[in-house]
């Protein structure tokens, strides 16, 4: 049967939904697997005769495990027999967008679980009726009499049964699609796949080296680019208007073109190309290449640890007023209040760090594109080779590869408009890679911040206000600018984990910002890196000033909160009151905001009080999720989190210099390692029947949590990230 | 100027002939002209792991791996580790589901499975020491010894 071209639409509460079948697309997956027709049931599955389940995954697979997850939603409600559903990656297509990740196709912000959640089990519950129906007629008994077990729809009172791919054989798509609202879906007790864990379905091919990632894709004829970068790191984004790239004054190529390989060397924008015909070829031809700059980029003032004073003195001066979100009267809860307790606290830029640098592999002919890329973003994948191109985003075919670990930067498509660009004047396939040095340096950092926390305090001691003021250049501006619009200057990236989770009745957050022409990007977990680092060490600071346990302040601000639940966990896991000798314990508590996941963490540390080096000897994590998908994978990417929170709390840092980014590979930034890790102990419990998004929560809490053990243990407070030993021992000095 | 040299070499077995400049790093040589891309490119520096291979049966750092002193040896690769995943370690990673991502676990794989030859049962403070080698950006090194101690103790 043919099912392509329909478009099936039905609404659930007000919510439409549009489910299309792509041609060419999905079924040209299907084609290749199963080698004959059979039921396409919507765009999202595909139903072959032998009874193999085809689920499209909307989004990429970067460690998550979103391949697994995402297809067991709609294999759920379809009732799949899970060991005969095959998951594959959906090309780019408006019947994948993801409703809560800006009306886009892509990964970011936690917002997979939550954006699919309700889309891919209404489709799959939709397949299951068509197969209903399709079964109903072929034994012509009522729709009500039949019910489905995994993989085959029964007929109890008659013993009979049809296998799923039996009925795709024959199955035609009824001409009145049957609605499917979410009072159809299944009730939690019904489910057999969420909430379980199965194994992961692109482990196998991983563990054999079979894996394709962006880096790996091979196409004939492929060229290769390497870009030599100017020093400075200005990197143009894509989206941005031209004119912030860095392009060469002058370029000597003779030497470069000399070698054997080498084959075009290509002035760009922001940079220069070696195209070759191997990689090695145009790392040669880039070592060779001498050029002149063209000067005068914004980010060659930008020196960070300049900039951090700027930003601090920015914070104290009164006449600068940023973009304000409050709730309740603050400025008279502050005019009124018995004391005012403030504190100030800075970070410096982190880096992403993922294992697969970034790259791209772009073939155009004509006016028709095909981008191989290691993407967070689909749609945006096609807008930039569009645009590179000259074409629309239509002409763009985009092929989603594995990512060696995405983290946010594979969202900013800093190499597709090379890729596209190089290879429609070569006219032939060009795979552009960046070495880790282009990676280190060419980078989009998590922002370098100044912040200040103030509480207004009743005369008994209770909070009755709340102040955080926040100094940065922004992400949004630089990452995404219609985000920016949106938000009308209060950058939601930077702000993320501002707002405090407790029962204060009186609040302002407020964004300051500073344009510096630094490029920055979103980094795991976003602001709630800093800000949480700010607000849950500020916290602790109360807790000292009021003389009271960190934890208990904590569950009396929270209230009746839905943070009770791991506060209360992550205290009994860690034995929270029994002193450690030698060693301190720290609380941080963080609500998720968008996300909707609430995690608190206790860390126990130890200090070398003449080198003032931390040791974190264990974390505990509970985490509320609501529901969790798959358990063992959510696990895993707290344990992910935690071990980023950890290298950003203690050692990893981007300084700059003229603009020039000090740091150029694992030498000298420096990722945990195996003989670093502390214990990790997680545990999950649910809170709310409800999905959230649990990919990035791991990170926030470790660093104030060690922050405040170690001023329990010591009496010193350190207020800037990362805390390294120089910055322990001054503290150590001023608490002394 | 470098001229290109060839270097004959066996890789997973089999013998190989390449034309390659003298200083090419081995792991290009795999990933581009033998398509063998299991093994990847993380750093170049000899710093993360994930070009792990086998030299003569000693794991290396196929970055650092000039092509020119590759002559004569032999290499084995990910993809040469077993013929069907079945080698002891590629078992126990699948059974821990080690990997997330993914990139660095051919590195983790070919550096845990030449550990094991060496040294057949492990402390878990060797396979720390071994293993902080390689780089892993998810952290999955908890399940990373878990798989090492279950291949020593399923082989």
């Amino acid at each position: 049967m043919d099912a392509s071209r329909r478009r099936f639409l039905h609404s659930t509460g007000g919510l439409a939904l549009g489910f299309a079948v792509a041609p060419g697309a999905l079924l040209g997956v299907v084609d290749a697997r199963a080698g004959e027709n059979g039921l396409t049931a919507n765009a999202w599955v595909h139903i072959t005769p032998q009874g193999a389940v085809v689920i499209a995954c909307p989004t990429s697979e970067m460690g998550q495990g979103i391949l697994t997850s995402l297809p067991l939603l709609l294999a759920e409600e379809l009732d799949a027999d899970w060991s005969r559903v095959h998951p594959v990656q959906a090309p780019a297509d408006a019947a994948f967008i993801n409703p809560v990740h800006f009306k886009s196709q892509g990964v970011g912000g936690s917002r997979s679980l939550r954006g699919y959640w309700l889309p891919m089990r209404l489709a799959g519950a939709q397949a299951r009726r068509i197969l209903l129906v399709n079964a109903a007629a072929r034994w012509s008994v009522p729709v009500g009499e039949l019910a489905t077990e995994p993989g085959r729809v029964v007929h109890r009172s008659s013993g009979r049964a049809l296998g799923y791919g039996e009925i795709a054989a024959f199955a035609t798509v009824p001409a009145n699609l049957p609605q499917v609202t979410e009072a159809d879906l299944k009730p939690r007790a019904q489910w057999r796949l969420i909430g379980k864990d199965v194994p992961r379905v692109e482990v196998p091919a991983k563990v054999r080296g079979a894996a394709v990632f962006g880096i790996d894709v091979q196409l004939p004829g492929m060229l290769y680019a390497s870009i030599l970068r100017p020093p400075v790191a200005a990197t143009p984004h894509p989206q941005f208007a031209p004119g912030i790239g860095i392009p060469p004054a002058r370029v000597d190529d003779r030497a470069a073109l000399a070698i054997e390989g080498v084959v075009r060397v290509v002035p760009l924008d922001h940079g220069v190309a070696v195209v070759g015909t191997d990689y090695w070829a145009t790392v040669l031809g880039k070592r060779a290449l001498r050029v002149e700059w063209q000067q005068g980029a914004k980010a060659e003032r930008y020196d960070s640890d300049a900039v951090a004073k700027d930003f601090a003195a920015i914070l104290r001066d009164p006449a600068r007023k940023g973009e304000m979100r409050s709730a309740g009267d603050p400025e008279t809860a502050f005019k009124g209040a018995a004391s005012v307790v403030a504190a100030e606290y800075f970070n410096d830029h982190v880096y992403h760090a993922a294992m697969e640098p970034l790259n791209a592999t772009a073939w155009v002919r004509g006016d028709e594109v095909d981008l191989w890329s290691p993407t967070q973003g689909q749609t945006w994948s096609q807008e930039v080779a569009a645009k590179a191109a000259g074409t629309t985003p239509d002409k763009v075919r985009v092929h989603t590869t594995l990512l060696g670990g995405g983290f946010g930067l594979k969202t900013e498509q800093l190499t597709t408009a090379q890729a596209v660009g190089l290879a429609q004047l070569m006219g032939k396939p060009v795979k552009v890679i960046w070495s880790r040095e282009d990676d280190v340096q060419q980078g989009a950092y998590r922002p370098l911040v100044a912040q200040r926390v103030e509480a207004a305090l009743a005369a008994d001691g209770r909070v009755v206000g709340w102040r955080h003021r926040l100094v940065a250049d922004s992400v949004a501006l630089r990452a995404r600018r219609s985000q920016w619009d949106s938000v009308k200057g209060y950058d939601v990236v930077v702000m993320s984990g501002a707002a405090t989770a407790y029962a204060i009745p009186h609040k302002l957050h407020e964004y300051v910002h500073e344009d510096r022409g630094i490029p920055l990007g979103y980094w795991n977990a976003n602001g709630a890196g800093f800000t949480k680092f700010a607000g849950e060490s500020f916290v602790d600071e109360l807790a000292a000033k009021l003389g009271r346990d960190p934890l208990d302040l904590r569950l009396e601000l929270i209230g009746t909160g839905r943070g009770r639940l791991v506060l209360e966990t992550v205290a009994e896991m860690a034995d929270w009151r029994r002193a450690r000798s030698g060693r301190g314990l720290g609380l941080a508590y963080y609500d998720g905001g968008e996300w909707a996941c609430h995690c608190a963490q206790v860390a126990e540390v130890s200090v070398d009080r003449a080198s003032g080096a931390i040791t974190v000897h264990k974390i505990w994590a509970a985490v509320d999720a609501g529901i969790a998908v798959q358990p063992a994978h959510l696990g895993q990417q707290i344990e992910t989190g935690i071990v980023w929170g950890l290298g950003a709390a203690l050692r990893e840092r981007i300084t700059i210099k003229g603009g020039v980014v000090q740091q150029s590979n694992f030498t000298d930034y420096l990722v945990t390692r195996m003989y670093e890790m502390p214990e990790i102990e997680v545990k999950l419990v649910s809170g709310a029947e409800a999905i959230s998004g649990g990919g990035q929560i791991g990170v926030a809490p470790v660093a104030p949590a060690i922050a405040n053990a170690l001023a329990r243990l010591t009496g010193a407070r350190v207020r800037e990230l990362p805390m390294l030993p120089e910055r322990v021992l001054a503290a150590l000095r001023t608490a002394a | 100027m470098p001229e290109k040299i060839t270097v004959s070499f066996k890789v997973n077995g089999a013998p190989q002939s390449v034309r390659a400049f003298p200083d090419t790093p081995l792991l290009w040589v795999l990933r581009e002209q033998l398509k063998l891309t299991g093994t990847k490119y993380g750093c170049g520096v000899a710093m993360c792991g994930s070009c792990t291979v086998h030299v003569d049966g000693q794991p290396s750092f196929s970055c650092q791996q000039q092509i020119q002193h590759v002559r004569g040896r032999s290499v084995t690769t990910i993809e040469g580790l077993s013929p069907d995943a079945s080698h002891p370690v590629q078992r126990a990673w699948v059974a821990e589901q080690v990997p997330q991502c993914g990139y660095c676990q051919s590195g983790q794989i070919m550096r845990a499975a030449a550990l094991l030859k060496t040294n057949p049962q492990p402390t878990r403070a060797a396979i720390v020491r071994e293993m902080s080698f390689n780089l892993c950006r998810c952290a999955s090194y908890k399940r990373i010894v878990a798989a090492v101690e279950r291949a020593a103790r399923e082989r």
